[in-house]
C-alpha cells in the first residue's frame, strides 16, 4: 500500500495550507486518496509566524487522523524559519526535504536527500509576487512523482480563476525545470 | 445538479449539505472552526443557489433564538456554532428541544476556555448532553455531508419532533480537505421532502408555543423522553434508507468494526475513529483480538446496544475527549451505566485523551489495547488513565 506523509513549513500568509490543498487536490484528480490539512497544534496561525500544513497521499481509503510526526517528504518554504523550526524533525530516513533556496543549505543530517529550487525568483518571474507555494508544487512533482505537472495545473485552475491561474501553472512549469539535484 | 466526487474540508462538506436540504431560515454567527461553513451558506444565498433567509444576527444566543423563531412558524432552519459560542447560546437549546422543534445544527467541536485554545474536543457539545437535543459524532467528512441530510428526516419525523446537533471535531473535521461525494439534488429531495407541521404558529388556527405550565410540567417532559426512545428505531430505518438509496450506511446509533470474537474493544466518538480502525488492522494481523464500537449518537443513547456488547467482550475500554472535572470521562460515565445492567461484569477502563486537541497517535491506541488485553485477562489496573501525557501526569 502507498502512503506518503507531507510537512510543509512556512510563514503565515505564503500559502502554506493551500499548497498542501493543491498537492493533495492533484493527487485526487489522478484518482488517488488524499487528505491536506492545516497545523493541528497550535491555532494560533498568523500572518508572518512559523506555520504547518500536511498532506497525506494513498492509493486506498485514508482512515488515519494522528498528526504527522514522522513525514516521507518535507517542504520549506522559508528557509530563515530554521532558526526556529527543527524543519528535519521526524523526516524519514532517506526522506525528500525541498528548500525554496538559490543555493544549497548544509544540513545536520547525511541521511535525508536535499533539493532546492529558487522558488521565490521563478515565483516573481513567473506571478510578479514572491508567493512561491506553486513552484514548489512544480518542482516536487519532478523529484517525486507524486502528483504530474497536469493534475497540479488542474488543481490550481480549480482554486483560482483565469490569469492568475495560468501564470501559476507557468511558476510550475518553470520549477519543474530547473529544480536542482535531480538526476 | 449532478452527482460528483470533490474535493472538500468538512466545513464545506457541511455547507454543500445544507444547500440541498433546503432549510428556509439560516441563522449564525461565525466562530474559528465553524466559519468557513457559515462563509459559504451566505455565499450560496448570494449567489441564489441556495434559496434561503440568511440573517446575519449578532450573537449565538440570537442564532438560536432567531432559529426557534422561524422554527414556530414551520420553517426548516439551520445553525452552526462552536465551543464560547454553543455555551452562549445554551440558555436557548431546551427552548427549542421543549417546543419541539426540528432545528439542526452543526457543532464545530472545540475546546472551552480557560486556558483559550482553538482546537478540537467534546467539552462543549457534551457540557449540553441534558438539553433535550439528540447528539451524533462524525467520522469523516462524508459522514458529516450525509448526517446533515440524515439529521433533518429524523428531527421532522413526527414520531421524534426533536433538534439535531450534528458535531464535526474542529480543524481535525471541519479544515481537513478530502473526498467527499455529492448526490443528485433530485435524490436528496426524494429522500427529504420538504418540511410540514401542525407545531407551528397559525393566524387561521391560534395557538402559543413555548407556553407556561406547571400542571402537566412533568407528564410534558415524560412525553419528550417517551419520543426520543422512539427516534432510536427512527435513526435506524433513516439509515437504513439513506443506504438503499445512496449506498452509505453508518449503523444507527453505534457502529460495531470487528466486534465478532474481540475480547477487548474501544468505544470512540467523532474522528479518532479512523486511526482506532487502523490499529486494529494491523493487531488483528498480528492475532489480536481487538474491535471497535463507534458511537455515533449519545443522545438518544444506545443502551441496548451497549449492554449486548458488555456480555460479549472481556475489556471495554472508553476513549473520552472530555473530562467531567470531579469525576471522570462523560461517555465513559454513561457507558458504564449500560454495562451495569449487563449479565456480565467486563473490565471498564476509562481514557481521557486528545483535550485542547493534543494528539491521539496509533501507538497512543495500541498501548491503550494492550493495557485492555491484560485487563481481560485479569489484570488490574486505574480506572482513569490520560493519555499522551508525560508519565508523571497520568495519575
Amino acid at each position: 500500500m502507498l502512503l506518503v506523509e507531507l510537512r510543509i513549513h512556512g510563514r503565515g500568509g505564503q500559502g502554506s495550507v493551500a499548497m498542501a490543498e493543491m498537492i493533495a487536490g492533484a493527487a485526487f484528480a489522478e484518482g488517488k486518496f488524499a487528505q491536506a490539512f492545516p497545523y493541528l497544534g497550535g491555532g494560533g496561525e498568523r500572518r508572518g509566524a512559523p506555520v504547518q500544513a500536511y498532506a497525506r497521499i494513498s492509493d486506498s481509503p485514508i482512515k488515519l487522523r494522528e498528526k504527522i510526526e514522522e513525514p516521507d517528504l518535507v517542504i520549506v518554504q522559508d528557509p530563515t524559519i530554521m532558526e526556529m523550526v527543527d524543519v528535519l524533525s521526524g523526516l524519514k530516513k532517506d526522506g525528500v526535504i525541498l528548500f525554496n533556496s538559490e543555493s544549497t543549505i548544509e544540513l545536520s543530517r547525511e541521511d535525508v536527500r536535499a533539493f532546492f529550487v529558487p522558488a521565490s525568483r521563478i515565483a516573481i518571474e513567473t506571478i510578479g509576487r514572491p508567493i512561491m507555494n506553486t513552484a514548489l508544487i512544480g518542482a516536487l512533482a519532478r523529484i517525486t512523482g507524486l502528483v504530474s505537472v497536469d493534475a497540479v495545473a488542474e488543481a490550481i485552475r480549480e482554486k483560482f480563476p483565469g490569469e492568475i491561474a495560468e501564470k501559476n501553472v507557468l511558476a510550475v512549469r518553470k520549477a519543474y525545470e530547473q529544480v536542482g539535484g535531480v538526476e | 445538479m449532478p452527482g460528483k466526487k470533490i474535493f472538500i474540508s468538512g466545513d464545506e462538506a457541511v455547507a454543500e449539505a445544507v444547500r440541498m436540504a433546503r432549510p428556509h431560515v439560516i441563522s449564525a454567527y461565525p466562530i474559528t472552526p465553524q466559519t468557513v461553513t457559515v462563509e459559504r451558506i451566505s455565499d450560496f444565498v448570494e449567489d441564489g443557489s441556495l434559496k434561503s433567509e440568511y440573517l446575519h444576527v449578532e450573537s449565538e444566543h440570537s442564532a438560536m433564538s432567531a432559529a426557534i423563531g422561524a422554527a414556530a412558524v414551520g420553517a426548516r432552519t439551520f445553525t452552526a456554532t462552536s465551543s464560547q459560542g454553543l455555551l452562549y447560546m445554551a440558555e436557548t437549546l431546551p427552548y427549542a428541544s421543549g417546543a419541539r422543534f426540528p432545528i439542526v445544527m452543526m457543532n464545530a467541536n472545540r475546546t472551552v476556555a480557560t486556558p483559550w485554545a482553538l482546537l478540537s474536543d467534546h467539552r462543549d457539545s457534551l457540557s449540553q448532553l441534558d438539553s433535550g437535543w439528540m447528539q451524533v459524532y462524525c467520522e469523516d467528512a462524508q459522514e458529516a455531508f450525509d448526517m446533515i441530510l440524515q439529521a433533518y428526516r429524523i428531527a421532522e419525523d413526527p414520531r421524534v419532533m426533536s433538534p439535531v446537533m450534528v458535531n464535526l471535531d474542529g480543524f481535525i473535521l471541519t479544515h481537513t480537505y478530502e473526498m467527499v461525494d455529492l448526490p443528485d439534488q433530485e435524490e436528496v429531495d426524494a429522500f427529504l421532502p420538504p418540511y410540514r407541521t401542525e407545531n407551528r404558529m397559525d393566524l387561521e388556527e391560534p395557538r402559543t408555543v413555548c407556553y407556561a405550565s406547571l400542571d402537566e410540567y412533568m407528564e410534558f417532559h415524560m412525553k419528550q423522553e417517551f419520543d426520543m426512545r422512539k427516534a432510536r428505531a427512527v435513526i435506524a430505518e433513516v439509515d437504513r434508507d439513506f443506504g438503499i438509496r445512496f449506498g452509505r450506511q453508518y449503523g444507527g446509533l453505534l457502529e460495531k468494526y470487528r466486534c465478532e470474537d474481540a475480547d477487548a474493544v474501544i468505544f470512540t466518538l467523532g474522528s479518532v475513529t479512523g486511526t482506532v480502525r487502523s490499529v486494529i488492522d494491523s493487531m488483528r494481523g498480528n492475532g489480536y483480538r481487538v474491535g471497535l464500537v463507534k458511537m455515533r449518537f449519545v443522545r438518544p443513547f444506545p443502551e441496548d446496544e451497549v449492554v449486548d456488547i458488555a456480555e460479549k467482550v472481556k475489556a471495554i475500554g472508553v476513549l473520552d475527549r472530555d473530562l467531567s472535572i470531579g469525576y471522570e470521562g462523560i461517555v465513559f460515565s454513561n457507558v458504564s451505566s449500560s454495562v451495569l445492567r449487563a449479565c456480565s461484569a467486563p473490565a471498564m477502563v476509562n481514557y481521557i485523551g486528545g483535550l485542547g486537541g493534543r494528539n491521539i497517535s496509533k501507538d497512543n491506541i495500541q498501548e491503550m489495547f494492550l493495557e485492555l488485553l491484560r485487563a481481560a485477562d485479569g489484570e488490574k489496573g486505574k480506572r482513569v488513565r490520560f493519555v499522551n501525557v508525560g508519565s508523571e501526569y497520568d495519575g
